[in-house]
């Protein structure tokens, strides 16, 4: 039988949604047993949010001062202690379980499977590789620990309504001190969050300038939408890097994604390509957006974008 | 701070449009442009950077692979790394592998940063630079977009999903850069033939006694799914029709 330890992501507050996510990839391995393990300076909330999610057994907690900020030099001896007897040990394949995973598989003797798409067999997977142009079916030695990281846009969150027990854990290993925490700065906004948004409004390069968002801004705030960027947006400094979508910053799976003076550079529709349906707006015909689009308009956004902000 | 470890990856050029191979045993790359690694373009324009302002004396390039990987290095010279080393070999490895090989060169070469790309675009592992500090139980500082040595410190932004985190940590370490770090400079005619003249060491693999560990066995590969190209509207009216009869508003 496979036991699958998912490490839970968090901001010492709430449970980050890459978590149920992450659930419901490890829940598909045939016959699994799943417990989420939560570390924290104070994980008692962040726990119950956990253990509310459908198909966990059970949930670990492990307090320590030293989890206050989860940093992966820290983290990954404690993982290591805490994964004996477990057959695999998941994390997101979001920055913080790209930044943690290999440290523990290292640990582990293991390599990692990075960006789990499809669960085969307790072994064997599938990922994307070369920015998303080919996908590559994996299979892990029998009898090792498989560590992995879960492409969150590949699956959605586990259901709520579960009460699985939660449970203190002591993890008792030496952690370095060489690595601290110094602080974090995010553009923060009241819109929603980008990863998790159901709809996305994205910005290009066409938009020229950083005031010129402001219709992007008032035609998301129309939606309820989070708001993305193509990276040439961000490479020009028009938006905050958190906000770039692409094989090289979020990738992403709303319901509605809407790419606005977007050319669609196959590294951005890599971060995409999970969308429900996406909608292109701008000036090229030719763009390649279009070919993947599933509703296209070619014009100048100047002009199409207000009228659709009023229009909804 | 004396030296500095920059690892070059000889994969398909960024411009290439990836195409699998019919039998599904990997992509094509016959005849396809090579280049590094873009990321570890970056960590090696870094490491200059660091070099012109006076805070390292030498920066070496590694790279880890069969003998064609002498072309990166050797551009890698060319940008500016004063030498280069090759660990030859025809195996495939995978990034745990890469990062016992690198371990075995840290400590031979006494290094006191190692600075890698985040990932490497054909495998986009984004494992080998947290492997490395793992086994050498060092710090790592993973997804750079500004790095500030201070002594037996450094202090790095990293780009992270919720914004910009800045962490210190003591060295040596291993940090692995983004995108946003630098843009590398271009490499000039009498550059190449100056860098014809630079120490480029080649080492078998085998000659380091290292076990490279456990393989992920490669099954096949597939092209992924299209999406296929939709209905174009005219106009803004045709629109929030086409998004009323999807039901998404």
């Amino acid at each position: 039988m496979s036991k699958v330890l998912v490490i839970a992501e968090h901001d010492g507050i709430e449970l980050n949604p890459s978590t149920a996510k992450v659930v419901s990839c490890a829940a598909g391995i045939p016959g699994a047993e799943v417990d989420v393990a939560v570390f924290a300076s104070s994980a008692s909330e962040i726990a119950s949010q956990a253990a509310d999610i459908q198909s966990v057994a059970r949930v670990l907690t492990i307090e320590r001062e030293e989890n206050s900020h989860l940093l992966a030099a820290t983290l990954a001896p404690q993982i290591v202690a805490l994964s004996d007897g477990y057959s695999h040990v998941f994390g997101p394949s979001t920055t913080f379980g790209k930044d943690l995973m290999p440290r523990v598989a290292a640990l582990l003797g293991v390599n990692q499977i990075s960006d789990i798409m499809t669960v085969l067999g307790s072994h064997s997977f599938k990922r994307p590789v070369y920015a998303g142009n080919a996908v590559l079916t994996v299979e892990a030695l029998p009898l090792q620990v498989v560590v992995a990281t879960v492409r969150t846009a590949s699956y959605t969150a586990a259901a709520g309504g579960n009460s699985a027990p939660i449970s203190e854990t002591q993890v008792n290993v030496d952690l370095p001190t060489h690595t601290r925490f110094i602080d974090i700065q995010s553009g923060a906004s009241d819109r929603p969050d980008l990863q998790t948004a159901s709809r996305v409004v994205s910005g290009g390069r066409a938009l020229g300038s950083s005031e010129n968002f402001d219709i992007i801004y008032k035609l998301a705030d129309k939606l309820g939408a989070g708001v993305g960027a193509s990276r040439a947006a961000v490479d020009a400094g028009y938006v905050p890097n958190e906000m770039q979508v692409g094989q090289t910053g979020k990738i992403i799976a709303p319901d509605l994604y809407i790419a606005i003076g977007i050319s669609g550079a196959i590294q951005h529709l890599t971060g995409i390509k999970d969308a429900g349906t996406i909608v292109a707006i701008n000036k090229d015909e030719e763009a390649p957006i279009f070919e993947v689009a599933d509703i296209g308009l070619a014009g100048d956004l100047f002009s199409i974008v207000p009228e659709l902000t009023d229009a909804l | 701070m004396e030296k500095i470890l920059v690892g070059l990856k000889r994969v398909v050029d960024y411009n290439v449009r990836v195409r699998v191979k019919s039998d599904g045993s990997g992509v094509e790359t016959d005849g396809v442009k090579m280049s590094i690694n873009p990321f570890d373009e970056i960590a090696l324009e870094e490491a200059l950077r660091m070099k012109e302002r006076g805070e390292v004396n030498e920066v070496v390039v590694i790279s880890i692979g069969s003998s064609e990987s002498q072309q990166q290095l050797r551009t890698g010279l060319a940008m500016g790394a004063d030498r280069a080393i090759l660990v030859e070999t025809n195996d495939a490895l995978d990034p745990l592998g890469v990062a016992r090989i690198f371990k075995a060169l840290v400590d031979r070469e006494n290094a006191e940063l190692v600075l890698l790309g985040k990932q490497s675009i054909d495998g986009d592992n984004n494992q080998m630079g947290q492997m490395l500090a793992a086994i050498w139980d060092r710090p790592q500082a993973t997804f750079a977009s500004r790095i500030e040595l201070n002594g037996n410190t450094a202090r790095v932004t990293r780009e992270v999903d919720a914004g910009l985190e800045t962490n210190e940590i003591d060295l040596p370490a291993v940090i692995t850069v983004d995108l946003r770090l630098n843009e590398p400079r271009y490499v000039k005619l009498p550059d190449i033939m100056k860098a014809k003249k630079k120490p480029l060491d080649i080492v078998p693999a085998t000659d380091l006694g290292i076990d490279a560990g456990p393989i992920v066995r490669e099954i096949s590969y597939e092209p992924p799914a299209r999406r296929e190209r939709g209905i174009m509207v005219d106009d803004v009216a045709g629109l929030v029709a086409a998004l009323k009869d999807k039901g998404l508003i």
